[in-house]
């Protein structure tokens, strides 16, 4: 929903001022280049357990980050709520200074690569505002589902509900101005049976719920009280359920499952800071050479792996990222061969590429860093029920429960809720603590059938907890995912 | 500052009480932190960040157990925060299990902050950032240095007034040659404790001695862990184990009161210790103590807050944090008492065929009753023969009961705590961890570098 400036996004003036004024005092400072970005951030939690609500929590994160650059060095400084243009002025010189201080042990030279300085604005889709649904109502279902999953006989039974409303100014040294005002809801339950030595787990719609940049709409669609019963009695299944199997054989996937398969195994191993090694004291490296980039083959024919933060509602959209960069679909792999990455301004300027618009904080306080936003497989050829009808031996595996990949994103290991024999083209019985393990390019080569082509299959699913980056940051990434088939998996990995 | 504090904190309770009568309840805390953090990669300082804010937080509760919490940068417009979270507080349902306040309570101490560490400039951390970069000698290298401050004051209805304040320093990185890493990381109050340049010469050490790596077979393998690999299984505990919410939602596996561990295990939660980080009182006011959690191999405690010392007849032991209906309340400050095993090298000495393993990585619970736990290694592991180090190793996947890691008869505990970084909640980015290296009979390695 592109819109003229400021047109439909409600900034005040003074924000801008604000963040103008920090730009030119970063200049004045002896910066080459700066931005600002002043941040209005609301967002609301409830929980619910056992038919009582448990927590309501509003919070309200407001202020300036300002981004300097001195030389080939960055300096980033922040400060909350700034009382006017004078507090602005000063962090926009103590961000030039820090600049300055890191020039003491630099990079070699370093450019950005050219972005248009915009002026423009961006909402997100909201049907219904999430802040403006009343809490009742929004207690009565959080409680209700609990308290329908706890009379269904389970140990522990919890639903959550999250939003978000955030509003930025975005000002640069090259003339951009910004306005974005994004929106985010997501809503999710799950409930906890306890056995001799176990504990069973079963969640909806996903393991920390579903999100996007969407309103309360997005929670009525879930319609949490359908499924509470349901889940409540297959945690109580699972309990007495046959362990997955050890053994190597044809893995199916839930699209959930692998929204974050495809998190884990490519999101982060795109992630250009990865790939040039800023990140390999921490988040880690990625197995992918640049050298390779256009030629290499990540998997199989029918991998086709999207950047598009321009997908209506998905969790990791928006207008423009918080270097300014308009928002622009591209492809990470197409028909298996690695084609691109995520990237911002002065690492792709750096890996010789002409690309950036992935580099995304975590609010004001944060330093903005190359982020995922949508990193989606396409839909395939193929049904649900056809891959089940195609395989004679298997296990089916859907919704998260633990996941582990290494540093450089190669060696993974995903435990799920809930797994099902699939003997002779039909679903049997179902399998508890299932699990499977690979290595990542190995993997996705054995990718042999894809979903997306039922109603419903294909969906963005949304991850609201990407952590990255010292200080710490939580991103909110979304994943388009549809279910899979991969031959010759490990699974049933035993502790 | 703290007067500032005090000043706000005391503006928001009176608005609280001119709005919301005798009937509203209320906690309010005021604080200001400072987080500065200096990256480095490539041997070249590339992020660099200061972070200052002013934060209110308000629990506010009406009518015995309506309940809403707020918290605001914005911290001018006191009467708006107060309208909106009593608003709130009386649209929501009435919690039956809402603990109420704990009313007055002294502090043991407000806390040791370091004000050179406050003050710390960024000129000060790239000097620290310079110092590991050159004793590395060469080999390209890549980590942090941090430095922050905390400080607080909390207002209750109930007549609690505490304040307190802490600050940290933190020193973690990496050096690198050839595919192989070597890590060295160290934590204290003091930015003046950390030697920067003897963490980098020491990661450079472990990184030259962990090239050609090769693959071993997956098994069971005696292990000997530094202290880094230490520290995340004494986070996995806490979290998992030791946490009041895993007990009352039945998650915990632990055992009260039985030898459940080896006799050398002692841990201990102790935000009042020498050295300690965390702040002297938790979010609901309750004092910092020292909890024993594991004595002599007997676990013997846990970690509260009000609402599942509620639950589980106990009295809160002060480890409430901004995170707890969600993930239960967490040890900040956990120690592992150090033991009779002498030091990493006697520690290797004692293994016939075995591992030694710098650090883990990624670890996520599998199987939360029995603390299973899948993760990778990272930053180096050795073949041990015979005592000595005899080969790197490629990084390995374990599969492994942290619970059963820990059992009667398996464990030796290193003569020299380590503290080290890790991230357990809080506003001050890590949290420090104190930990002497183990010697353990069995570790699970379920896969290597090909799968």
């Amino acid at each position: 929903m592109m819109s003229p400036a400021n047109e439909m996004v409600d900034i005040g003036s003074a924000s801008f001022d604000a963040a103008s004024a920090a730009v030119e005092a970063a200049l004045a400072a002896g910066a080459r280049y700066a931005d600002a970005r002043l941040v209005d951030r609301r967002h609301e939690s409830m929980t619910a357990r056992d038919g009582d609500v448990r927590s309501l929590t509003q919070t309200t994160s407001a202020g300036l980050g300002v981004r300097a650059l001195v030389g080939s060095s960055w300096g980033f400084a922040a400060l909350g709520d700034p009382a006017g243009d004078l507090d602005a002025r000063r962090t926009g010189e103590r961000a030039a200074a820090i600049a300055s201080a890191s020039a003491a042990v630099p990079g070699p030279p370093m450019e950005l690569v050219a972005v248009p300085a915009v002026q423009g604005s961006w909402a997100s889709e909201c049907m219904e505002d999430p802040f403006a649904v009343p809490l009742a109502e929004k207690g009565d279902l959080l409680t209700g589902v609990t308290a329908t999953m706890r009379a269904a006989g389970v140990a522990v039974a919890e639903a959550l509900f999250q939003a978000w409303d955030t509003r930025t100014a975005f000002v640069s040294s090259e003339g951009a101005r910004i306005g974005q005002h994004v929106r985010e809801t997501g809503a999710g339950m799950h409930c906890l049976t306890v056995g001799d030595g176990e504990t069973q787990r079963r969640s909806y719609p996903a393991f920390r719920g579903q999100y996007g940049t969407r309103g309360w709409e997005l929670v009525r669609e879930l319609d949490l009280p359908a499924h509470a019963e349901r889940i409540a009695g297959e945690a109580h299944a699972l309990l007495t359920a046959p362990v997955c199997p050890s053994e190597e054989t044809t893995l199916l996937l839930g699209g959930e499952q692998m929204s974050l398969q495809i998190h884990e195994s490519v999101g982060h191993a795109i992630e250009l800071d990865r790939i040039l090694g800023w990140e390999a004291a921490f988040a880690g490296t990625s197995w992918l050479d640049l050298d390779q980039l256009g030629s290499l083959r990540f998997g199989s024919e029918l991998m086709n792996i999207t950047i598009d933060p321009t997908i209506p509602g998905a969790l990791g959209s928006f207008g423009y990222d918080d270097e300014g960069t308009p928002a622009t679909a591209r492809d990470a792999v197409r028909n298996g061969i690695w084609v691109g990455v995520l990237a911002g301004r002065d690492s792709a300027a750096v890996a010789g590429l002409d690309y950036a618009g992935s580099v995304r904080a975590d609010g004001y306080a944060r330093l903005p860093m190359v982020r995922m936003t949508n990193v989606g497989l396409e839909p395939g050829p193929h049904t649900l029920e056809e891959m089940l009808a195609a395989t004679d031996d298997g296990v089916l595996m859907e919704h998260n429960r633990s996941w582990s990949i290494d540093d450089r994103r190669l060696n993974f290991q995903f435990g799920c809720e809930i797994g099902w024999e699939v003997k002779d083209g039909v679903r049997g019985r179902m399998l508890k603590n299932p699990s499977y393990t690979g290595i990542g390019p190995r993997f996705w080569s054995s990718l042999d059938m894809l979903g997306g082509r039922a109603p419903g299959e294909w969906r963005a699913w949304g991850t609201p907890n990407c952590g990255k980056g010292q200080p710490g940051q939580v991103g909110h990434t979304g994943h388009g995912a549809a279910p899979a088939r991969f031959s010759g998996v490990r699974v049933g990995v035993r502790g | 500052m703290t007067a500032a504090l005090d000043d706000l904190a005391a503006a928001v309770l009176a608005e609280v009480a001119r709005q919301g009568g005798p009937d509203a309840v209320a906690t309010v805390r005021a604080e200001t932190a400072a987080l500065a953090l200096t990256r480095f990669a490539g041997s070249a300082i590339h992020q660099n960040v200061v972070d200052e804010r002013t934060t209110v937080h308000l629990e506010l509760t009406v009518g015995g157990g309506r309940t809403a919490g707020s918290s605001t940068t914005r911290v001018r417009d006191v009467p708006g925060l107060v309208t909106a979270t009593l608003a709130a507080a009386r649209l929501v349902p009435r919690d039956p299990d809402w603990p109420g306040l704990g009313g007055p309570a002294p502090l043991a101490s407000s806390g040791t902050p370091d004000r050179a560490t406050a003050e710390a400039s960024p000129a000060d951390r790239a000097a620290g950032v310079a110092a590991f970069i050159e004793a590395a000698g060469g080999l390209s290298t890549a980590g942090f240095l941090q430095t922050a401050s905390l400080t607080a004051v909390l207002l209750d209805t109930a007549g609690q007034h505490v304040t307190g304040a802490t600050t940290s320093a933190a020193c973690d990185g990496i050096a690198r040659l050839s595919g192989a890493d070597g890590v060295a990381r160290s934590m204290s109050v003091r930015l003046a404790d950390l030697d920067c340049a003897a963490l980098g010469a020491r990661a450079a050490a472990k990184a030259r001695a962990g090239v050609d790596a090769a693959p071993v077979d997956p098994g069971r393998y005696p292990v000997v862990l530094e202290s880094a690999a230490v520290t995340d299984v004494v986070a996995g505990l806490v979290t998992g184990q030791f946490n009041g919410k895993a007990v009352v939602d039945g998650t915990s596996g632990l055992r009260l009161g039985e030898q459940q561990f080896d006799p050398a295990v002692t841990l201990v939660e102790d935000s009042l210790a020498p050295g300690a980080i965390g702040l002297p009182f938790d979010v609901e006011g309750t004092p910092a103590q020292r909890t024993e959690l594991v004595r002599d191999g007997v676990p013997v405690g846990l970690t509260t807050d009000r609402r599942t010392a509620a639950a589980l007849g106990r009295t809160s032991t002060g480890n409430a944090g901004e995170g707890s209906a969600t993930w239960g309340p967490v040890a900040v400050d956990p120690a592992l008492s150090p033991g009779s095993g002498g030091s990493i090298d006697d520690l290797v000495a004692g293994l016939d065929r075995g591992l030694l393993v710098s650090d883990f990585w990624y670890t996520r619970v599998v199987d939360p009753k029995r603390s299973v736990w899948t993760g990778l290694t990272r930053n180096g592991v050795w073949l041990v023969e015979d005592g000595r180090v005899v080969a790197p190793v490629s990084t390995l996947r374990f599969t492994q009961s942290y619970l059963e890691a820990l059992a009667p008869g398996a464990v030796t505990v290193g003569a020299d705590v380590d503290p080290q970084p890790t991230r357990l909640g809080g506003s001050m980015g890590y949290n420090r961890v104190a930990v002497p290296a183990l010697r353990l009979a069995a570790w699970n390695i379920t896969g290597n570098a090909t799968g």
